[in-house]
């Protein structure tokens, strides 16, 4: 082990782990700074969670969700890219996965429509992705920003199409109507009735986020392309210098990174609302970019790091619940402080660490 | 105790060594300025500094001059806090001193100019001159009172300037003038200028040199760190030579000459003997035509060159770096698009301002070590058995599909490990825990395995210790044994001389001349140093 | 001995009576996305609980979602842990409200601004287009460019509801009036940015306008703001906004979702709930214009007659204000 280098356990389990506990020792104060038990919101939080059947569904079923924004935002970054706009990719592949619904839940049962809304989500995604990749790759213009700017084109785009196309005549929601059967993802309570989800919407989307990880993880890790992507984002001169094209892998990675966040659509759109609706992405493609960060681009980190944020969401709903003084905007910047120090303080404690064992290994070579 | 005791006996013990050798001058008063005794200083494997020993008297001009690569750099960030020595004496005014940091240094009176100036566009002058030493929390008062000393300081050392113009819209020989001034204004009494000549036209270069005599005359000391000759010979009082690491020289500017230096920066060999027995020499195998290559900012870096390399010949490029031989050589592997010219490849013509990419230069038998094998011939964070087939992942050889044959890749990379006598031999390990000479090793299995017809190798020993030194030539010489054309590019001379037929030297984007192996180290050194065009220029 | 007994024993009964009361009435409220603080819509459902709460001293519980999964889990949870009645504010949540009502049959639900037609929901719409109307009319008396604004929070069926109401009223007044729709933005901060309707209103104000009317919540705020800034006049809407800017807000469309609240609360409480759809128009006084002592001096007499004129037409049928939602189109 080379001075500077940390054992991989260190790196993937301790620096997390002290982390989430800096982020949840602020997170206490700021709970007994307004006047509540701190070690109480910590019991309501993780019983809301992991403490009952449709606690842990729902938990399971935000996880979905940012498994698929967090793979999207995790393969633009093994290419050096920044996606910051999963969450308009997110949004605009429910688009497509509405559509196919919409099609064939009158026509056919739902495996069959299955293959089309994937199909839907995935096209209709990366199609959001390609302007911004496109400029990037010809023109420079930085990804960051046309992916923000494209989330807020998406946001208007959905907003019109849902109040003036989708809309079913004299209905007041901006949403699609409801898909029959044939558009529905069957929910893991009607499947495994053995299992007590209770009343949560937790659908077949959580396998196929499961299915997607391993994808994912062929691609990068396994495949010619994961490599000319991996290569790419770890040392672009090399990539020019084995003739891989920056232009292709530039496309190329943010198509897939888009279509994986437009697969978020299956577990909202096709599992749990069966209809297209205003905002239904709501956040999720931002809560990405921290998943994958705190799961260092890994699909076992992402799984871990959404199951996290999936506890998170659905403990925090239950905890402003239980204790009304901890309003929703607490259970933001409870949220928002995980983020802070997993994400963008995530090598606070990390000289400190290498430090530590740096000594420690000098120690052992002496000895 | 312990360690002011055994600092005492090091000095005692280095300043004899000193005064044995003899070597060191001092101009001006008897207090040198700056004295460093055994300075070393490693990066990994690279001993980038070896047992420096320099003296500079105070009120002089001293110059350091060496090929780029040489350490010149790393020893002035030494003296500036940037890094620290892994041993010896660093003294200021005869005071031994640590220097922790840049500020340490500005605090006892050392001043650096950068080769890339740190300044903020935006900025005025003023502004850029008070930035970090604006004196108290309001702005007001330090601006005032820097106004006035800013004034006192370019009377004073001739430096005419209007502190109030914006730095982005100034000529880059009056931006760095700001910053002399700046380290002026911090107190600097020792300033040191990292090859400040560069970004300059012939006379701001001029107008330069009579700045730092008037310092010099004002009791300043000025280190100058070059690699142009004329600079050293017009305007230092001392000078000093590195090469690889070393100190090798210290002379009086008067008593010495431009062909002295130029032999004692390019160094006589000390490289073991090449066998490089006969081989006949084929047909040509790389033609290469009018190229014109033009860096990212416009500038022209490679002027009209042509030649071309037979089978079983080194063709070698000798030069001082910079003059043109990367970008050369990435308009060649296909990484850049050329301005003009062609290639001539396996007897196809390549027009090198339409076709540019590696991937199609490689399936037509040409393939490259990189002169930087860390920014380009490896990714540091992949394995070695995933760095041993970078740029050639493609080939069906190592893939089943889409997917990538793990299995072929590692069992290929075991047997290279063998061959090239990779150590430590982990196909897992990264790349970058490698010592130089075997990452070196790593790209150069990768780019002769594939058996290419012409191989295109730069600085094939930048980096490398002297045992992998000796079988990465061999291996070159194998290929011309086996009727390859090589293209050397290589800023040590004994290298080039020691492995080519016919060697070529570049300077300023031009070939400058042709020479055959047997060609002096004097006369090549000249030749690179650009002393022939120069001497035309100046008349 | 005995009487202590006795009096604990009736303590003890008082204790019981009280905590069995409070466990037959037990109410909730669940807003939708912008909250119980919005400064409009939820907020006036916030304000209708609190006066039921003022009047009766009975507790409700609230919650505010944070996104579209949380309307099904909110109600659900409210409903499981035996609240009843529980309020949905907000048209978005028709869709949780379907699926909960029917898994909690027993359970007493109201939902506001949508219909959702189940046995134990009370759904509560409101005619906005009538109350619109009249303060179209009132803008288009009080302009003197024949040109009046209109600054919607989002381009959504409801919002198109209140403008077209309010064109409707402007050219029954003055058919050569000119009317400029401005919407704000398309995601939640639509609501909530009164920065960028301040900007909308002077945009408009520079094409011509001298009243504008806003339906975009606290955004609306930043558009008042910018009509007393600039000496034109605005218009509120959902609570009466008259008294943010005296003299600078000509009227107030005042849509009684507090009072449908506190009347939902009231009903369920004394054993007069009824299930189905009630529609609040200007002959419920579910919606109305505001008048008050703060805008007495804008409006005429002559304005006042025309529009309590108006205001009997379209309660008698006489005048048909057209409702968007009929068939999603607006005449004008």
């Amino acid at each position: 082990m080379s001075k500077g280098q940390l054992p991989r356990w260190v790196d993937y389990g301790l620096l997390p782990a002290l982390n989430l506990i800096a982020a949840f020792i602020v997170s206490g104060l700021v709970v007994v700074v307004i006047g509540e038990d701190p070690f109480e919101a910590v019991k309501w939080l993780v019983w809301g969670a992991l403490g009952y059947g449709e606690g842990v569904g729902y938990t399971l079923y935000y996880a979905t969700n940012f498994i698929f924004t967090g793979l999207a935002v995790a393969v633009a970054f093994h290419a050096g890219l920044f996606n910051i706009g999963g969450e308009g990719q997110a949004y605009v592949g429910g688009l497509g996965i509405a559509i196919a619904c919409l099609a064939l839940d009158r026509f056919v049962p739902w495996w069959v429509t299955l293959p089309f809304a994937i199909a839907g989500g995935a096209l209709f995604g990366a199609a959001w992705a390609f302007i911004p990749a496109y400029l990037q790759a010809k023109r420079g213009s930085h990804i960051v920003i046309t992916t923000i700017m494209f989330n807020f084109i998406a946001s208007a785009l959905m907003v019109y199409l849902l109040s003036n196309v989708l809309i079913p005549q004299g209905t007041m929601s901006p949403s699609t109507r409801n898909f029959e059967a044939g558009g529905q993802l069957p929910l893991l309570r009607n499947v495994f009735t053995t299992l007590d989800f209770g009343q949560s919407p937790v659908n077949l989307a959580f396998f196929i986020a499961l299915v997607v990880c391993v994808v994912v993880w062929l691609l990068i890790w396994h495949t010619k392309l994961g490599y000319e992507i991996r290569s790419f984002g770890a040392n672009p001169d090399a990539a020019a210098y084995a003739g891989i094209s920056p232009v292709r892998i530039t496309v190329v990675t943010m198509l897939i990174s888009g279509a994986l966040a437009g697969l978020m659509g299956m577990n909202v759109v096709m599992g749990e609302q069966t209809r297209l609706l205003l905002d239904f992405a709501g956040g999720a493609g931002f809560v990405g970019i921290a998943v994958a960060l705190m799961g260092r681009g890994h699909p076992v980190g992402i799984i871990l790091a959404s199951l996290l944020f999936g506890l998170l969401y659905q403990g925090g709903a239950e905890l402003a619940f239980e204790i009304p003084t901890i309003s929703r905007d607490m259970i933001v910047v409870i949220q928002a402080l995980v983020i802070l120090f997993a994400g963008a303080l995530e090598h606070m404690f990390r000289p400190a660490v290498v430090a530590f064992f740096d000594r420690f290994s000098s120690e052992t070579a002496e000895a | 105790m312990v360690y002011f005791e055994s600092r005492n006996e090091i000095d005692a013990q280095v300043i004899d060594l000193i005064d044995q050798k003899g070597r060191a001058t001092v101009a001006g008063s008897n207090v040198p300025a700056i004295e460093l005794i055994g300075v070393n200083k490693s990066f990994g494997p690279v001993h980038a500094n070896k047992d420096i020993d320099l003296v500079v008297g105070k009120g002089s001009i001293h110059g350091i001059i060496g090929e780029n690569g040489a350490g010149k750099s790393t020893l002035m960030s030494i003296l500036y806090g940037f890094y620290h020595a892994d041993s010896g004496t660093i003294k200021i005014d005869g005071k031994a001193t640590t220097i922790p940091d840049s500020k340490s240094a500005i605090s006892q009176g050392i001043g650096m100019v950068h080769q890339h100036f740190m300044l903020v566009d935006p900025f005025t002058v003023l502004e850029n001159v008070v930035l970090g030493a604006e004196g108290g929390a309001l702005l007001k008062d330090g601006v005032a009172n820097a106004r006035r000393e800013l004034k006192r300081l370019a009377d004073e050392y001739d430096m005419t300037i209007d502190p109030d113009a914006v730095v982005g819209e100034l000529p880059v020989g009056l931006q760095q003038r700001v910053e002399i001034l700046k380290a002026l204004y911090r107190g600097a009494d020792i300033l040191i200028l990292d090859e400040p000549t560069g970004v300059l036209t012939p006379s701001e270069a001029d107008h330069l040199f009579r700045i730092l005599r008037v310092l010099r005359d004002q009791g300043k000391t000025v280190l100058l760190i070059t690699h142009k000759l004329r600079e050293i010979m017009d305007v230092t009082d001392t000078v000093s030579v590195m090469r690889r690491g070393e100190m090798v020289a210290s002379r009086k500017t008067a008593q010495t000459s431009m062909e002295e230096l130029a032999e004692l920066m390019v160094g006589r060999s000390v490289l073991l003997e090449v066998s490089k027995p006969d081989v006949e020499v084929g047909k040509p195998l790389l033609k290469v035509e009018g190229l014109n290559v033009k860096d990212e900012r416009g500038v022209r870096r490679v002027k009209d060159v042509s030649f071309e390399v037979r089978a079983g010949e080194v063709l070698g490029i000798a030069g001082v770096s910079g003059n043109g031989q990367s970008e050369l050589m990435a308009a060649l592997a296909g990484i850049t698009r050329a301005e003009s010219g062609s290639m001539e490849l396996a007897g196809q013509k390549l027009d090198l301002s339409e076709v540019h990419d590696a991937a199609q230069m490689r399936d037509r038998g040409m393939s490259h070590v990189p002169e930087d094998r860390h920014r380009m011939g490896l990714v540091n964070k992949f394995s070695e058995a995933e760095n041993s087939i970078l740029g050639y992942h493609r080939e069906s050889k190592y893939s089943k599909g889409m997917f990538l044959d793990k299995d072929a890749i590692r069992k290929e990379a075991k047997e290279r490990i063998e061959k090239y006598d990779i150590r430590p031999p982990l196909t897992e390990m990264t790349a970058a825990k490698f010592s130089g000479g075997n990452q070196q090793k790593i790209v150069l299995a990768r780019e002769i395995e594939c058996n290419p017809d012409v191989l295109l190798i730069g600085q094939p020993t930048r980096g490398v210790d002297i045992g992998a030194i000796e079988y990465i030539h061999n291996r070159i010489m194998d290929m011309r044994a086996q009727g390859k054309a090589v293209l050397l590019v290589s800023v040590e001379l004994d290298e080039i001389r020691s492995l080519s037929d016919r060697i070529i030297v570049m300077f300023d984007g031009n070939v400058v001349g042709e020479r055959g192996p047997e060609a002096t180290e004097q006369d090549l050194g000249l030749l690179m140093a650009g002393v022939n065009q120069e001497a035309a220029e100046l008349v | 001995m005995k009487t202590k007994t006795i009096l604990g024993a009736v303590a003890l009964a008082a204790v019981m009576t009280t905590g069995a009361m409070a466990e037959t009435f037990k109410p909730a409220v669940v807003y939708d996305f912008g909250g119980r603080n919005d400064r409009s819509f939820n907020e006036a459902a916030y304000k209708g609980a609190l006066q039921f709460k003022g009047r009766t001293g009975i507790n409700f519980r609230d919650f505010e979602i944070q996104n579209p999964s949380q309307r099904e889990q909110a109600l659900r949870n409210f409903a499981r842990r035996g609240l009843d009645p529980v309020i949905t504010i907000g048209f978005a949540q028709a869709a949780a409200l379907e699926k909960v009502a029917k898994e909690f049959p027993d359970t007493h639900f109201a939902i506001v601004d949508a219909v959702v037609d189940l046995p134990n929901v009370r759904s509560i719409v409101f005619k906005e287009g009538e109350g619109s109307f009249l303060v179209g009319m009132l803008a288009a008396m009080a302009t003197d460019t024949d040109t009046i604004g209109f600054v919607g929070g989002m381009d959504i069926p409801l919002i198109r509801k209140f403008a077209c109401g309010y064109k409707q009223g402007a050219k029954y007044v003055n058919s050569d009036t000119e009317i400029i729709v401005n919407m704000t933005g398309t995601t939640g901060a639509a609501w909530t940015d009164p920065l960028k309707g301040g900007e909308l209103a002077r945009s408009q104000f520079a094409r011509g306008a001298d009243v504008v009317f806003h339906a975009a919540g606290l955004t609306g705020t930043g558009v008042l703001q910018a009509a007393a800034d600039e000496g034109k006049l605005g218009i509120g809407v959902d609570s009466n906004q008259n008294q943010l800017h005296p003299g600078s807000v000509l009227t107030s469309m005042v849509k009684g979702v507090d009072v449908a609240v506190d009347r939902t609360l009231t009903d369920a409480k004394e054993g007069n709930w009824t299930s189905g759809v009630e529609v609040l128009g200007l002959a419920e006084n579910g919606v109305s214009w505001a008048f008050d002592e703060h805008n007495k001096a804008l409006i005429t007499e002559e304005m006042n007659a025309a529009v309590e004129q108006a205001k009997m037409d379209i309660i008698s049928g006489k005048i048909e204000v057209h409702d968007y939602m009929v068939d999603s189109n607006c005449p004008i």
